[in-house]
């Protein structure tokens, strides 16, 4: 259970300190009585429930509020009269175990992540392995797969290195004392919910925004407590200016909050029932949907890891950040553009050709402004690129930067309505995600967490750098095989379906394709295999880290002097 | 910015911006030139691509372009053509007999092309790509036919499909002699050793050949006729030419017997036009089997 994980990695910052009278915080006990409401009407709602999932859920809602009610009141017996001070000794209290705690989740669900997609690329190529069962059916798998991958494992590398970021950043301990655990927590008790859902059958058929209403309803409560917690720690903030990842950061939480807002309004069935009806319909769903879909991509996938780039590249080369003016330009020029790019996901379908135009047309004028980030990126190691040879560390974040790049590059290319004709609904386009995913969001996240487990867990370094170095041949190797496996059988499935006899006719039938596709397939799932294996390296040399590692001498709140 | 004290950065020879975070310094460098080129050249193509193309939303409509380019329009075009390409030659295919069309080396070449396509996407799910089937789905490569192997059997059988709910589709099938209570188990044993044994396969210890032809004569004969050869009016499959729909083992024929078989073949009629299934007959009947 990992509240009570949770609950041990707060003991850890608890200091002690002089007596005075414990009263327990507004916070303490308001969200008692909160958690305590909801488990009562967690209860009822199991009890009243019209379908099994949503019966389930309801249990889960309830047994974790009654988890936190035991965590809150545990931890109120358990710690000093005062709360942890923001400052000791006139530096900065980090409050690192939130941070810990998200860290330790996303490599979690990074490798349930990867197995899964493994288990789906290895259905593609033998359909067999669906097994006949619903719950390991294709259908409910690669749900789990994308939400595991983008929303867990991502999502708990941009909680926990903003975290991080924006507490060093701002030389000011993270605001809030129960809001950073309700986000970390509560996000990953969405995770769980959303994910057990896509098993039995729980979906309201978007996607990558599967989850039902009520999973919905949920992380908007937690997101918007991010939004503050974030927020609030910026505005307490011991530095005359706002670091640049702390840009992207905010950029991040605000647009992935507005873009669930407007993709997910729905009516359930019942209240006490799983499913519900989303009100957009035709092609304004669609639409919707690619909006969301496409700056899912924009503001999660790109803003929030350049986030981690702009701290974690400079921090690791020991080099300047190449350009002030350069990140600015491309940071406005970024979010201004992407939220345009969405319609280049629906051309050639019903919606009207104004709004593909601008889709694709806007997709192009975001190439420079994507690939600023690049720029700043790879030119901050100028004067530094000796250390590639000596840090796998550097080298992971650097070659995720030269993969953004790339996939930045392919991206607008294909937003052109003539490559998309021949790209669209194939397998380039699986090869083109994942060529971002695996190779921009995994190597700059996995890169991250090698700094931040460390410095979070106060050690002095890794546990091995050739165990590092050993992950990034594999899993190198790995994107390697899957993208060139899909650029391939994508263009060659374009191609075949298009391809005409000169009487008129079709050359191949559908199937024809679907059996040329076959080896690609295999390839494609031995390259997620050595991803797999990679992250398997990691979670190992992680974990040794925190075991074993070597104290740092000085405390946290002394690792970085301001000057 | 240069309001602040940078301090000079002896690697790049630039200043800083004089900010710093956790340690972390900002380089007062120029937005690279190359880069901002390419920026306004992609803003310059994006404003000219809205000038021909359609491009902005107005209160009821859109720009048009210049050119009032409409996707939709391109389909059409694109349609068009390819009816040039196929030009008449679907239209004499429809009004050509079966007969005629094996008699023209250009109508033959046409239908099989057609017939190709179309059983890709609409056959092969079942009798597989090359039509060599499965269990429960005929080959339809060899010369064994349950409904007859002319072209105009096999295009009946297409248009009609067999027990498919069609009104003409055909209609015979397998009875279920040990689910109806007709014949006991152990008879069972003995007609499907009966059955093996006409095409040669061997039999089980103790098996009562005699016993084995009476029951076959008594039940079977109906159908599959005289020695099993089979009877195509009422899809008896042929039980003595080692061709087996859905399997040879005793078990499978013991599964066969007692639970009947009726394996449904969808009719096409509606769901393709007469020219295609007309095309597809042809083509089925050039896999290898024809008659």
């Amino acid at each position: 259970m990992w509240f009570l994980a949770a609950c041990s990695f707060e003991r850890e910052s608890a200091m002690p300190q002089p007596s005075i009278s414990k009263t327990m915080t507004t916070g303490e006990s308001g969200l008692s009585v909160v958690f305590a409401v909801t488990a009562f009407l967690s209860v009822i709602a199991a009890a009243k429930a019209v379908d099994a999932p949503f019966a389930f859920h309801a249990t889960l809602f309830a047994i974790a509020s009654v988890a936190s009610v035991f965590c809150i009141v545990n931890r109120y017996f358990d710690r000093p009269a005062a709360l942890p001070p923001a400052e000791i000794n006139g530096r900065p209290n980090y409050n690192m175990g939130p941070i810990k705690f998200a860290s330790f989740m996303a490599m979690f669900w990074g490798i349930a992540g990867f197995l899964v997609g493994l288990i789906i690329a290895s259905q593609l190529a033998w359909p067999a392995l669906n097994f006949d069962l619903p719950w390991t059916s294709f259908g409910r798998l690669r749900p789990l797969h994308t939400s595991a991958v983008i929303f867990a494992f991502g999502g708990n590398v941009l909680i926990a290195t903003s975290f991080y970021v924006v507490q060093k950043s701002c030389r000011v301990r993270l605001a809030g004392d129960l809001a950073p655990w309700f986000v970390v927590l509560g996000y990953n008790f969405f995770i769980l919910i959303a994910g057990t859902g896509y098993l039995l059958g729980v979906t309201q058929g978007k996607e990558y925004a599967e989850p039902e209403w009520y999973s919905d309803l949920w992380l908007t409560i937690v997101w918007v407590t991010y939004l503050l917690v974030f927020l609030v720690t910026v505005i307490k903030r011991k530095e005359p200016h706002i670091f640049v990842a702390n840009w992207f950061y905010f950029a991040f939480i605000v647009t992935i909050a507005v873009l669930h807002l407007g993709n997910n309004p729905a009516l359930p069935v019942s209240v006490f029932g799983s499913k519900s009806y989303v009100a957009w319909g035709g092609i304004q769903d669609a639409m919707f949907q690619w909006w969301y879909g496409h700056n899912a991509v924009g503001f999660f996938l790109t803003a929030g890891f350049l986030a981690i780039m702009y701290y974690f590249i400079p921090k690791r080369a020991e080099r300047p950040i190449y350009s002030y003016r350069l990140s600015i330009i491309h940071f406005w020029a970024l979010i201004f553009l992407y939220i345009w790019a969405g319609p280049h996901h629906l051309h050639y379908t019903a919606l009207p050709d104004w709004t593909q135009t601008l889709g694709m047309t806007f997709s192009i004028m975001l190439w420079m402004p994507s690939w600023g980030g690049m720029i700043n990126g790879l030119m901050t190691l100028s004067g530094a690129w000796d250390k590639l040879r000596t840090d796998p560390v550097l080298r992971m974040l650097v070659v995720s930067v030269a993969f953004y790049g790339m996939s930045t590059f392919e991206g607008p290319m294909m937003s052109i309505k003539v490559v998309n004709s021949l790209s669209h609904y194939t397998d380039w386009t699986i090869g083109h995600v994942h060529s971002g995913a695996l190779g921009w969001v995994g190597f700059v996240s996995f890169g991250a967490l090698y700094c931040l487990v460390p410095w979070a867990w106060n050690r002095k370094g890794l546990y091995s750098l050739k165990l590092v170095n050993w992950h990034f041949w594999i899993a190198t190797l790995g994107i390697v095989l899957y993208i060139s496996a899909m650029w391939v059988s994508g263009i060659l499935q374009g191609l075949m379906w298009r391809a005409y006899t000169s009487l008129g006719f079709l050359e191949y039938s559908f199937i024809e394709t679907v059996e040329a596709m076959h080896p690609f397939y295999i390839i494609r799932a031995a390259g997620g295999a050595l991803f797999l294996l990679g992250a398997l390296i990691m979670a190992y040399n992680l974990w040794m880290t925190v075991r074993v590692g070597e104290q740092e001498v000085q405390m946290p709140v002394a690792l970085q002097p301001a000057e | 910015m240069t309001d602040h004290h940078g301090e000079f950065d002896s690697v790049s020879g630039k200043t800083t911006t004089g900010h710093e975070w956790d340690g972390i310094k900002e380089l007062n460098t120029p937005l690279p030139r190359w880069w901002v080129i390419t920026f306004y050249l992609t803003i310059v193509w994006a404003i000219g691509y809205w000038i021909v193309y359609p491009a902005w939303p107005l209160i009821s409509s859109n720009t048009t372009g210049l050119f009032g380019y409409s996707s939709r329009a391109d389909v059409a075009v694109e349609l068009a053509n390819l009816e040039k390409i196929r030009g008449d030659k679907m239209a004499a295919l429809g009004a050509a007999s079966l007969a005629d069309i094996e008699k023209d080396p250009a109508l033959l070449a046409l239908a099989r092309a057609k017939g190709k396509t179309v059983f890709g996407d609409n056959c092969a799910p079942c009798h597989g790509s090359g039509g060599a089937g499965a269990k429960g789905f005929p080959n339809l490569n060899d010369d064994d036919w349950l409904w007859g192997g002319s072209l105009d059997q096999i295009m009946q059988t297409i248009q009609y499909g067999a027990r498919s709910g069609h009104a003409k589709a055909h209609e015979g099938q397998m009875l279920a002699f040990g689910k109806d209570g007709v014949l006991k188990s152990d008879e069972i044993v003995t007609v499907a050793n009966y059955v093996r044994a006409l095409s040669g396969l061997p039999t089980r210890k103790g098996y009562d050949a005699a016993k084995g032809e009476k029951i076959f004569a008594e039940n079977c004969v109906a159908c599959h006729g005289d020695g099993g050869k089979g009877n195509q009016e009422m899809g008896a499959p042929n039980l003595t030419d080692k061709i087996w729909l859905y399997g040879s083992d005793e078990a499978t024929l013991i599964e066969t017997i007692t639970n009947g078989r009726a394996g449904v073949m969808p009719a096409w009629e509606g769901r393709l036009d007469p020219a295609t299934i007309k095309a597809m007959a042809v083509y089925v009947h050039s896999l290898g089997g024809g008659k």
